[in-house]
């Protein structure tokens, strides 16, 4: 069981857009994290690189400022499955969003937003494989 | 200026999926577990996100050109292909099994749970395979990856 936190949903619902908006006002890009990952793996570094490092720098620290803040207690988190589970599920979204070109952020929030008709494909889609492995390896499986 | 809005945007994206509770795989798993220990908090924090971006780009989309950057980098990829379906699928299917996607992932780094380093990790192998193993012969390096 996790409470169910529709406050601190919705408040940082309003942060993940905010910071969408002000990284398509300030420098015209879509903040979809599973591209901004995948565009620091290359053998040369430009600013196409550098802006995608600041992200992502920023994304630990605001995980740290709301830590320090109270906003999350971190003794809270737990992790589904086992190291191999975990370890193949990485192998999967990796492989899944650079195949398919985005995430929850890319293809959830700004595609969706956009009116992108493959954003809403794919995230009808991935929303309803997620929800039908969850039903499979906690229910039909007995995990 | 344009670091500096970079920044300040993974800033508020790291607040966001923390204090949203993203970051905690085990929330995220009950949000799918529609059978079970249902936990619908990721509704408000899609909606609320939704809600914010929507309004926002529409805003930013009337302006001639970002505030940092000479035009907007949008993608130009148009129609369903059987590999943005296949990605989506793949990705439903290591999302529900972890609770983990990869913005809320790299966020938890910094609780500093094994789990996390693993997951984060083994999406890196992931990326790196995909572009490996699917990029089209007439694609620049990259080019899958520009919708986010």
């Amino acid at each position: 069981m996790t409470d169910f936190t529709p406050l601190a949903g919705t408040m940082g619902g309003i942060l993940i857009g905010l910071s969408a908006v002000l990284l398509m006002g300030g420098i015209g890009r879509i903040a979809g994290l599973s591209g901004i990952l995948g565009g620091i793996f290359t053998t040369t570094w430009t600013a196409e690189q550098s802006w995608r490092a600041l992200f992502l720098a920023g994304t630990l620290g605001g995980a740290v400022v709301v830590a320090l803040l109270g906003g999350i207690d971190p003794e809270a988190i737990t992790f589904p499955g086992t190291p191999l589970t975990t370890a193949l599920g990485g192998l999967l979204v990796g492989f899944g969003t650079a195949l398919g070109a985005g995430c929850t952020s890319g293809h959830g929030i700004c595609g969706i937003s956009r009116l992108s008709v493959r954003s809403i494909v794919s995230t009808v889609v991935f929303m309803a494989v997620a929800v039908l492995t969850v039903f499979v390896v906690r229910h039909a499986m007995g995990g | 200026m344009n670091r500096i809005a970079a920044l300040l945007a993974g800033l508020l994206f790291g607040a966001g999926v923390t204090l949203s509770g993203m970051v905690n795989p085990m929330k995220v798993q009950n949000f799918m577990d529609l059978f079970g220990t249902w936990d619908p908090t990721l509704i408000f924090v899609m909606g609320a996100g939704l809600i914010v971006t929507f309004i926002g780009f529409r805003i930013v989309f009337g302006w001639s050109r970002p505030m940092f950057d000479p035009s907007f980098h949008l993608p130009t990829a148009s129609g369903l292909d059987s590999r943005l379906v296949g990605g989506a699928v793949l990705f439903g299917a290591g999302w529900g099994l972890t609770g983990f996607c990869p913005g809320p992932a790299i966020a938890s780094l910094v609780f500093g749970y094994w789990p996390s380093m693993i997951f984060v990790v083994a999406m890196g192998l992931g990326i790196l395979a995909a572009r490996f193993f699917t990029r089209r012969k007439d694609e620049p390096p990259g080019a899958a990856f520009e919708e986010g």
